[in-house]
């Protein structure tokens, strides 16, 4: 069996070809769904901002369903909503993204997941990317969430909760900490 | 029913996080173990890019301007295939490097080495059915870095694959065999088994050499491949 190429650092020079210019703008007005907007910052273990990171987020639509043929669920794909987005870090490590909030999905089993985005980061430093989830915090299933609850240490699933913005409504604040005590959770897919 | 989950990650192919020789990795890798994901639709599935992505001259680097850039001019092809020897089709290729003078077109960039006013050195292309690509470009050039003294990334070209799921993707860098530069890199010698390091180094091609026009270098690239299938159940029964 042939294995997987081996995983490289995307260096500190990749944003003429890898951040589109529409990145960050996932839903537009005529997506179906509850639009948000996530605020994210990407931090080092000593907490300085990571400012030639790339983030990527991959999430269902409003109603639960991945624009993808291997998504067997019922339910619609929104034809003005691909899911994607990619955008890169500013000096200050910060990121915003324009899309809307996701439907529960299936889970295994008998299972729902909790509205989540995938989470993907790759920066200078980082050999091979780090995967984690974006929930949101209060969302509905939280406590029922299938892979929350394989994080033991409860204080720990807090590092995936985006924050709702205490004045503006629909403005979610989301911070990614690659180390130190307050370490975010990755996984290993 | 529960969708058909991918292989996971075979032990000792793929960098650790933490990688000293490589010293950004110290401030920027998880210390807490990860936490493995069964694979749910949210990992199985993921992005899907059409051919409206691509603007002409993507995938020929050498004429994204007015004139022909400096530097070797060459052709780097391969093959998109999966751990099961399956084509990865459809699937969108995209490429960074520096130019023949070792200099990226980037704000951060500022190395003494001349820029090319014919050269901004990004490529993108969507493999066909059979899991092909193919870019025309130039040869690469060495740059010193910060990492230790008298350090010099080997000549390489970043590569970006997505796959057809959240799991497939991958961000690799392609090397020259016999780069004399290779044994000193730390980003190359993270990879931890010889095979693994050999897969990412591409070899001269005389098939896909252009007469008068650029030698051939391949590279195949591999992503993670469907953990079982109706195919290879039956193959097992035999």
């Amino acid at each position: 069996m042939p294995i997987e190429s081996g995983w490289a650092t995307v260096g500190p020079f990749f944003h003429a070809v890898l951040p589109w210019k529409d990145g960050g703008v996932m839903a537009g007005p005529e997506t179906k769904g509850e639009p948000i907007t996530i605020v994210g910052r990407v931090l080092d273990a000593e907490e300085n901002p990571i400012n030639d990171a790339l983030i990527e987020l991959w999430q269902a639509n409003a109603g639960g369903k991945y624009n993808h043929p291997d998504d067997t669920q019922s339910g619609d794909i929104d034809p003005s909503f691909q899911g994607f987005g990619r955008v890169a870090a500013d000096a200050e490590g910060s990121f915003t993204v324009k899309t809307i909030k996701p439907g529960p999905v299936r889970g295994l089993g008998n299972s729902w997941q909790a509205p989540h985005i995938q989470i993907s980061i790759f920066a200078r430093g980082v050999l091979k990317r780090l995967v984690t989830r974006l929930y949101f915090e209060g969302g509905p299933g939280n406590e029922h969430d299938p892979v929350l609850a394989l994080i033991e240490d409860e204080e720990r699933r807090e590092t995936l909760m985006a924050k709702p913005d205490p004045k503006e409504s629909g403005r979610w604040h989301f911070t990614l900490r690659l180390g130190g005590p307050s370490e975010t959770v990755f996984f290993d897919v | 029913m529960d969708p058909i989950p991918y292989r996971r990650e075979t032990p000792g192919t793929q960098p650790p996080a933490l990688w000293p020789d490589y010293r950004s990795t110290v401030l920027r890798s998880p210390r807490k173990p990860l936490i493995a994901l069964p694979h749910t639709l949210s990992e199985v599935t993921g992005p899907i890019f059409g051919h409206d992505r691509l603007q002409p001259n993507d995938a020929d680097l050498t004429a994204q301007h007015k004139d022909r850039p400096i530097g070797d001019r060459m052709i780097v092809a391969g093959r998109v295939i999966d751990e099961n020897r399956r084509p990865v089709a459809g699937t969108l290729v995209e490429i960074w490097q520096a130019n023949s003078a070792g200099r990226y077109f980037h704000a951060r960039d500022s190395r003494d080495a001349p820029l090319d006013p014919n050269f901004t050195g990004g490529g993108r292309t969507i493999t066909d059915d059979a899991g092909h690509y193919r870019f025309i470009t130039i040869k690469p050039g060495y740059y010193p870095w910060q990492n230790h003294e008298n350090a010099w990334r080997p000549a390489h070209i970043h590569f970006s694959v997505f796959g057809p799921s959240f799991v497939t993707r991958l961000i690799c860098q392609m090397y020259f065999d016999g780069d004399p530069m290779l044994p000193f890199d730390p980003i190359y010698m993270s990879v931890p088994s010889e095979a693994g390091r050999k897969q990412l180094c591409a070899a001269f091609d005389y098939e896909l050499t252009v007469p008068g026009f650029g030698l051939g270098y391949r590279f195949d690239i591999v992503l993670r491949g469907r953990d079982a299938t109706p195919f290879e159940a039956d193959d097992h029964a035999h």
